[in-house]
């Protein structure tokens, strides 16, 4: 039977995805993770698949605002083995296209967001700063108002998809003094003079997505381009991070599983003292302890989704979900890699990448402890 | 689209039920556990309620609710504040009962079935013996045909309800050779010649369940006490504990969220350093560990609780739900007693019984160990 959440056409879906991974994502993810970049068709082939409009509308070129069907997509895409290329394809979609399509005026997305969906555009997210990152408030990039346009300076770290990013729904300073109520979002294109790549920044895993440092130096962009109304950005960017959070919680109870699979995998064909390695009680009480601990993650991260995609407050779930999936990936791919020894440092199995790409999880988007503060805020006190 | 698990009907029931706890249960909890026994009338009077019926039939005079309604009561029962009660209740609602509908004639349904169900009669399940718990097939309790009589001698131990129970559904080797294929279930009266309670156990918590050591010698049942079919009672046994495990799992983490409710109270009044607990990230996050490891729990319960009652045969997942369950309820309370301190190390403060009570949950009905061999199992290892 398939899980309560999800409908006949959620699992003619998954079929679907996941035939599309196997076949055209697994066999180069070595190669791109080398490379450190996954090929730019990869956006144009998820478009033309309609994999990149799940959760947006039909007159956007969408198929209809469906989470549980955009949830089906990350989990599947996240068992290519690659957290990265999941994370880049994502980015556009989960994570740049939502500001657009719920806040900008129909030019914006017309221009934008539809070439988004077809996978023509790649988007990215500019937020995080060298010196700010959950506490938005203090972002310190500025637009300065000249007329019909702003004039943007500061710089931005840690941006997925920054370095080859069409656009970047940025995240800037309309008026300094006013804290997290002066913030607004800019739509950058890439060609904007003034606007420049500084950086590609070398990663401990997510190798196969390319990750920016932008910087922005009295850089013009007209205030066609500003997302929905000035000084509103801080609740636009808060409205969309349920999402991203959620989407990260089930890429991490995916990654993890396909963490435990490999495990099991190996644990069954690698002969020790004339055994397989799962005949081990200890190895085997492992592996059932890391099964138990992505049921339950898997759980309450569904438990979140059904909140989210019915309209109730999901924060907390979301919250509760991205510690407890991330946390449990990295438990899991530490102990599959245990499980692999010797081989599982090597860089010729894939177990190392899970382990490093996993690391991620409790990190972005919000790290652990942010999640608990949030958890805090809203239960706690 | 709303997801949740319970109807409008379910909390109706909730309700009457919490009514019930707070103001019949919690004022004599404390004597109850001095006493090492919960008063007498406590079964009666819940199958006056209908308490104990909820989930069966009308035709034996139950309500007919579905297998959430089991969940209900284990939930609100768990918020008496002393894990021995519902313990207690279990064994009567969903171990040692739901095999007598399943398998027995109208003539020990009538004897001893709706009695049970009514409270007028105390049932108790007797499985574990001094040498073997959940390794079933090496039970060592005779039965023997003589006659129309079975002669029944062994020992029992552990068991709930032992001492007070007016009968036993009882599980004897009617074929030794046989293992697992030679083992049946019995009703034995407690007024049977032969059978005799020869110790009340003290244990470390769960003090106001009794719980007993029962002797068989030349024990004499009649033949029409045989439950079921004669040497299929392992078969007919093994189903009922993947029920009991399930109950034992929502119960343990409905204590658990009991434990944390009273300790966020005591965090909130509890002043050091000027400053409130909660007001001590450290501790506020702590706090947020357990909400979160307690949702998580809880919603592995529920997915669980929604293939079983759908008439699934989740082995795996109930065994999961078991494990996390377990170790969640005592890891919630070690925490809420280190977030006490000192208070929580004397007597006078509920914690500590919630420490001492939520250490079962990770031994009775199956250990740890045994729900991770279970799960190994169901992965192919």
């Amino acid at each position: 039977m398939a899980h309560w959440l999800f409908q006949e056409e959620h699992e003619m879906l998954r079929k679907s995805v996941r035939g599309w991974v196997e076949k055209e994502i697994k066999p180069h993810v070595e190669e791109w993770e080398q490379k450190g970049e996954f090929p730019r068709e990869l956006f144009y082939r998820a478009g033309e698949l309609g994999f990149l409009g799940l959760t947006y509308p039909e007159v956007y070129g969408g198929s209809g605002e469906d989470y549980l069907a955009g949830a089906v997509f990350v989990e599947e895409l996240a068992r290519c083995g690659s957290a990265g290329v999941a994370a880049g394809l994502g980015a556009s979609v989960v994570i740049a296209g939502p500001q657009i399509y719920k806040f900008g005026s129909e030019e914006l997305k017309q221009k934008f967001l539809v070439p988004t969906i077809t996978g023509e555009k790649i988007g990215a997210l500019g937020i995080t700063e060298p010196n700010a990152g959950s506490d938005v408030a203090s972002i310190s990039t500025t637009a300065r108002d000249e007329g019909d346009h702003y004039v943007v300076n500061g710089s931005k770290i840690f941006i997925t998809n920054g370095v080859r990013a069409d656009y970047v729904v940025t995240a800037v300073k309309t008026d300094p003094a006013a804290g997290y109520k002066g913030i607004s979002l800019l739509v950058i294109e890439k060609d904007t003079p003034g606007f420049t790549v500084a950086k590609k920044l070398e990663k401990l895993g997510w190798n196969a997505s390319d990750t920016g440092e932008l910087v922005f130096e009295d850089c013009r962009v007209p205030k066609a381009n500003l997302v929905g109304k000035e000084n509103m950005g801080f609740y636009y960017i808060m409205q969309n991070f349920a999402w991203e959070r959620l989407v990260m919680a089930l890429e991490a109870v995916a990654a993890a599983e396909l963490a435990l699979e490999e495990a099991i995998r190996y644990a069954q064909q690698r002969i020790q003292f004339k055994r397989p390695l799962s005949k081990f009680q200890v190895i085997r009480h492992k592996l059932a302890d890391m099964a138990s601990w992505i049921e339950t993650a898997r759980s309450l991260t569904y438990h979140a989704l059904s909140l989210f995609a019915s309209g109730e407050d999901a924060v907390t779930a979301v919250a509760m979900a991205k510690v407890y999936a991330c946390e449990t990936a990295n438990r899991v791919a530490d102990e599959a890699l245990q499980i692999h020894g010797g081989y599982g440092y090597m860089m010729e199995y894939p177990v190392q990448r899970y382990w490093r790409d996993a690391r991620v999880g409790t990190i972005g988007g919000g790290t652990t402890e942010i999640m608990k503060q949030i958890i805090v805020n809203r239960l706690i006190k | 689209m709303k997801y949740g698990v319970f109807t409008e009907e379910h909390e109706a029931v909730r309700k009457t039920i919490r009514r019930f706890v707070e103001t019949e249960l919690v004022p004599h909890v404390e004597e109850w556990e001095k006493q090492g026994y919960f008063a007498d009338w406590v079964i009666p009077r819940m199958g006056e309620l209908g308490f104990l019926s909820l989930r069966y039939p009308e035709k034996y005079g139950g309500a007919g609710g579905d297998y959430f309604m089991g969940i209900v009561l284990a939930e609100e029962l768990a918020r008496c504040g002393a894990g021995g009660l519902p313990m207690a209740v279990a064994v009567q609602t969903d171990m040692a009962t739901p095999p007598i509908m399943q398998f027995g004639t109208e003539e020990q349904i009538k004897k001893y079935l709706i009695p049970a169900l009514k409270g007028e009669k105390v049932a108790c399940l007797g499985i574990t013996e001094p040498n073997a718990g959940s390794d079933v097939a090496s039970i060592q309790t005779r039965a023997v045909r003589d006659g129309d009589h079975w002669v029944i001698n062994g020992r029992k131990t552990f068991i709930t309800n032992g001492v007070r129970a007016d009968f036993i559904t009882l599980v004897a080797k009617t074929n030794p050779d046989l293992g697992y294929n030679g083992v049946s279930l019995f009703l034995v009266d407690k007024d049977t010649p032969g059978f005799s309670v020869t110790r009340k156990l003290e244990k470390v918590g769960m003090r106001c369940s009794d719980t007993a050591e029962l002797l068989f010698e030349d024990c004499r049942v009649p033949a029409e006490n045989l439950l079921g079919v004669e040497n299929r009672g392992f078969h007919q046994i093994m189903w009922e504990l993947q029920g009991e495990r399930l109950i034992g799992a929502a119960g343990a983490v409905a204590g658990a969220q009991y434990t944390f409710e009273k300790c966020l109270e005591y965090a909130r009044q509890r002043t050091q350093f000027g400053k409130p607990l909660i007001r001590h990230q450290v501790i506020a996050h702590k706090l947020a560990e357990m909400a979160t490891e307690i949702e998580a729990a809880r919603q592995l319960v529920y997915s669980t609780a929604r293939k079983f009652a759908a008439g699934e045969y989740p082995v795996k997942e109930i065994s999961m739900c078991k494990l996390v369950g377990g170790q969640v309820s005592f890891r919630v309370a070690d925490a809420a007693l280190q977030i006490y301190g000192g208070y929580g190390y004397m007597m006078e403060y509920g914690v500590q019984r919630s420490w001492r009570d939520s250490r079962l949950n990770r031994i009775g009905g199956g250990t740890d160990e045994i729900m991770k061999e279970v799960i190994a199992k169901s992965l192919g290892l």
